[in-house]
C-alpha cells in the first residue's frame, strides 16, 4: 500500500497512524505466542523473565525443562519425562488414524459433493459441515453417552472415531474447494480414451485434488492432535494424550515443563503451517492459477 | 419419418430407446454414482455424531427412573384420576414394587427421585421401609396407612404420580431457573439457585463482545493485508494463521503466562514504575481473562473471511473516487467499506457461533466471573452428574447454534466457508 505522490499531510499522518496500528494488532496476535518460546528456556521454575534472563546471562538459561519432557538428563528424579512419551505416543497414533479415517472418506464424500447431479447438495453439506459448528461440549456429552451404551467408551477406537468424526468437515471443505472449477472435460476425455471410472479417478482425478486432500488430512491432523474435550469425556488413562495432560496440568499446579512442551508444540504447527502454505502454491500452479 | 413426428416422439436411438430416456436414465445413474460416493461419510456422521447428540438431547425430557422401579404400579397410577385415593388393588401394586426395590436395594434411588418434588419424601419411604416389613398379607390400603399416614393423602399419590412421568419437562424449566412448587405449578427458583438465565446472557454478551472486539481489531489488518503487494501481504497472511495453527492449549498458557499477577505484563508494569509492586493488577482468572484470550484465539476466524471478501474489490475504485475529488475518508466509507459488509458478515457470524460454545479457555483463565454456558453444563456431565439439566441446557444452546448455523448458510453459504 504505497502512499500516492498527491497525499496531503493529513493523509500522511493518518496512513503512519493505521500502520501503527495495524503493527499492534500484528503484536497482539503473535506476542503471547512468541514470549513462551524464550521463557521455556528458564533457568528457574518461574513463569517470568529472571533478570538474569533479562541481562542474557547464559546461566539463566537452560534446557532443564526439555530434558524433563523428553526425560533425559540427569536428576529430574522423576517420571514425567515418561508420562510425556507415553502421551506423545497415543496423541501421534490417535491422530494417525482419525486423519486416515477421516481422509478417507471425506474425500470420496468431497467429490460426490462436487458433482453436478449430487441430489439434495446444500442440506448434506449442512449436515456435514456441522461437527464444526456443534459446540464441542455438547458433541462431547453425546457421544459420552452413546459410546458407553455401545462399549467404545474408554478404547483408542472410540476416541479415534470421534476425532474423525470432528476431522472430516475439514477435509470435505478443503477438497470441495480444490474441485471448484474443477474441469469436467478432463473426466470425458479419459473416458473416451478407454479409462474406466476408477483408473479416471486415480489417474486423472486424484493427483489434481492431491494438494487439497493433503491440506484437508493436516487440519484433521492437527484437530485431532490438539483436542482435549472429547478425550476429557471419553477417555481413561490409558488414552492420555499431550494435550489433556497440559489440560490438566494447567488446571492444577503449572510446572514450566508446560512450557517446553508448547515450544515443542509451536514448532511443530510451523512445520505443518509451512507445508499447508507450500501445497497451496502448489494447487494453484497445478491448476493453472496465478501463484497469488 | 417426417419432422414433426420426430418432435412429437423425439430422437429414436438405434437401440430402440428414445434419446429422452437413455439421457435420464444416465443421468439418474450419475445422481446415483455421486450420492454413493456420499454415503458411507454420512453415514459415519450419523452414526459417530448425529445419533449420540440427538440421544442425548432426549435425556432432556427423559425419565425412566419410576418407570423402571415401579413395574407393576406404574400404568395404573399413570391412567389414575387424581380425585380420590386410589383403591386396594393399587396399594397391592405399590406394596410390591416397594418391596421388589428393597429386594434389589434400589429403594434409595426412588427416595431421592420422589424428594425432588416433595422434600421429606426421602425420611417418609425410608421409614416406611421398616414398618411395612411387618405386613404379610392383604388388605394392604389400610395396613400402609396406618404404618404412614402419609400414604394416606391424596397428595402423597398426586406427586407420585407426577414425579412418575416418563417424559418430564422439569430439567427445561431449571435450566430457566422455573421449578415445580409442591402444588405441581411453575415458579421461579430460590433467590440463590438462579443461575442460568443470568449464563446464557453472559454467554452471549461474551460472545457480542469478543466478536466485537475481533471485528475492531481485524477490520484494520483484513484491510493492510488486502491492499498491499502480494510479497507482503503473503508474509502477514501467514503471521494471522500461524496462531491460528497453534494449539488452543498453548495459546491459552500463554495468555496464563502474560497476565498473571506473577505474569510478565504485570512486571513490566512494574518495572517501569507504572504500578507498586504490592499493587498488581489482576488480570485473568476473571471475565477479563476470558475476553482477551477468546478474542486473540478467535481473532483469525474473523480476518480470514473478511480478507476473501476484501481482496475482490477492485483498488481501481478507490483511486477513481479520489481523482474525481473525494477524501480519502469519503472514499473509504462511501465505496471500501459498504463492498466488505458480506465479509464482516461471515467473519462475526463464524466467530459469534464459536464463542457461543467455548469451553477450554473460559475454564482454564475464566476464573468464575468468566464462566459460560458449556462450563456449566460440563459440570453437570462431570461433577454433579445431574445429566438431565445437562442435556437441558445443551439442548438450549444447540438450537441456538443451530438458528446461527442456519442463517450462516443462508446469508454466507457454507461452500464459501474458507480455511486460509
Amino acid at each position: 500500500m504505497a502512499l500516492p505522490s498527491y497525499t496531503g499531510p493529513l493523509g500522511r499522518i493518518w496512513h503512519y497512524t493505521f500502520l501503527v496500528i495495524c503493527g499492534v494488532v500484528f503484536f497482539i496476535l503473535m506476542a503471547p505466542i512468541m514470549v513462551i518460546i524464550p521463557l521455556s528456556f528458564n533457568a528457574e521454575p518461574y513463569f517470568t523473565f529472571s533478570e538474569g534472563m533479562l541481562r542474557l546471562d547464559p546461566d539463566a538459561y537452560s534446557l532443564r525443562w526439555y530434558q524433563d519432557v523428553l526425560g533425559i538428563g540427569e536428576g529430574t528424579g522423576s517420571n514425567r519425562g515418561h508420562e510425556w512419551a507415553f502421551s506423545a505416543r497415543n496423541s501421534i497414533i490417535i491422530a494417525i488414524f482419525a486423519t486416515l479415517l477421516a481422509t478417507t472418506i471425506g474425500t470420496l464424500a468431497a467429490v460426490g459433493l462436487s458433482r453436478p447431479q449430487m441430489p439434495f447438495r446444500r442440506p448434506i453439506m449442512a449436515l456435514l459441515i456441522s461437527p464444526l459448528i456443534v459446540p464441542i461440549i455438547i458433541t462431547a456429552a453425546g457421544m459420552f453417552f452413546f459410546y458407553s451404551k455401545v462399549g467404545l467408551a474408554y478404547s483408542h477406537l472410540g476416541v479415534v472415531l470421534a476425532h474423525a468424526a470432528i476431522g472430516t468437515p475439514f477435509v470435505v471443505i478443503t477438497v470441495t474447494a480444490t474441485l471448484v472449477g474443477f474441469d469436467e472435460t478432463l473426466i470425458r476425455a479419459s473416458a473416451s480414451l478407454g479409462a474406466q471410472p476408477l483408473r479416471t479417478f486415480f489417474k486423472v482425478i486424484l493427483p489434481l485434488i492431491t494438494p487439497g486432500i493433503v491440506s484437508g488430512a493436516l487440519f484433521a491432523f492437527i484437530t485431532s492432535f490438539d483436542e482435549v474435550v472429547l478425550i476429557y469425556f471419553l477417555a481413561d488413562a490409558d488414552q492420555k494424550t499431550i494435550p489433556i495432560q497440559m489440560w490438566s496440568g494447567l488446571r492444577q499446579q503449572i510446572s514450566p515443563s508446560i512450557l517446553a512442551v508448547a515450544t515443542l508444540l509451536i514448532t511443530f504447527s510451523v512445520t505443518l503451517l509451512i507445508a499447508i502454505e507450500l501445497l497451496r502454491r502448489r494447487s494453484e500452479r497445478l491448476r493453472g492459477m496465478s501463484p497469488q | 419419418m417426417n419432422t414433426q413426428a420426430v418432435a412429437a416422439q423425439g430422437v429414436i436411438m438405434i437401440d430402440g430407446v428414445p434419446l429422452k430416456e437413455q439421457l435420464a436414465r444416465a443421468e439418474r445413474k450419475k445422481k446415483i454414482t455421486a450420492f454413493m460416493l456420499v454415503v458411507p461419510l454420512l453415514a459415519f456422521i450419523i452414526f459417530t455424531f448425529v445419533i449420540p447428540i440427538g440421544n442425548m438431547l432426549t435425556r432432556s425430557v427423559d425419565n425412566p427412573r419410576m418407570t423402571n422401579q415401579m413395574p407393576s404400579l406404574i400404568d395404573d397410577l399413570l391412567l389414575w384420576d387424581g380425585k380420590e385415593l386410589p383403591g386396594e388393588d393399587m396399594y397391592a401394586k405399590l406394596f410390591q414394587d416397594i418391596q421388589w426395590n428393597i429386594e434389589n436395594g434400589t429403594i434409595g434411588r426412588i427416595a431421592t427421585h420422589v424428594n425432588y418434588r416433595m422434600p421429606g419424601a426421602r425420611s417418609m419411604i425410608v421409614k416406611s421401609k421398616r414398618k411395612l416389613k411387618k405386613i404379610k398379607g392383604p388388605p394392604y390400603k389400610e395396613q400402609m396407612i396406618e404404618a404412614e399416614p402419609r400414604w394416606g393423602e391424596l397428595h402423597t399419590w398426586r406427586i407420585l404420580q407426577q414425579v412418575s412421568d416418563p417424559l418430564t419437562s422439569s430439567y427445561f424449566l431449571n435450566a430457566i431457573d422455573k421449578d415445580y412448587d409442591i402444588d405441581g405449578n411453575v415458579v421461579a427458583q430460590p433467590e440463590e439457585k438462579q443461575i442460568y438465565v443470568t449464563l446464557f446472557i453472559r454467554t452471549l454478551w461474551i460472545s457480542a463482545l469478543v466478536t466485537l472486539l475481533t471485528l475492531i481489531l481485524g477490520y484494520p489488518i483484513a484491510y493492510l493485508i488486502s491492499t498491499t503487494p502480494p510479497r507482503i501481504s503473503n508474509l502477514l497472511i501467514i503471521m494471522v494463521l500461524l496462531p491460528f495453527w497453534t494449539s488452543l492449549l498453548v495459546r491459552t498458557t500463554s495468555w496464563i503466562v502474560l497476565l498473571q499477577t506473577q505474569g510478565v505484563l504485570n512486571d513490566i508494569m512494574v518495572w517501569i514504575g507504572l504500578i507498586a509492586d504490592d499493587g498488581r493488577i489482576q488480570m485473568i482468572y476473571n471475565l477479563n481473562g476470558t475476553l482477551v484470550a477468546m478474542t486473540q484465539i478467535l481473532l483469525p476466524f474473523m480476518v480470514l473471511p473478511m480478507y476473501s471478501v476484501m481482496k475482490t474489490i477492485p483498488l481501481s475504485q478507490l483511486r477513481a473516487s479520489q481523482s474525481l475529488g473525494a477524501t480519502p475518508f469519503r472514499t473509504f466509507f462511501r465505496i471500501f467499506w459498504p463492498q466488505s459488509i458480506p465479509g464482516i458478515g461471515a467473519g462475526g457470524l463464524l466467530v459469534f457461533v464459536l464463542s457461543v460454545g467455548y469451553y477450554i479457555t473460559p475454564a482454564l483463565v475464566g476464573g468464575s466471573s468468566g464462566q459460560m454456558i458449556s462450563n456449566q453444563i460440563a459440570f453437570h456431565m462431570r461433577s454433579s452428574l445431574n445429566w438431565g439439566l445437562a442435556a437441558a441446557l445443551g439442548t438450549i444452546m444447540l438450537v441456538g447454534v443451530l438458528v446461527l448455523y442456519w442463517l450462516y448458510d443462508r446469508i454466507v453459504g457454507i461452500d464459501n466457508m474458507k480455511l486460509g
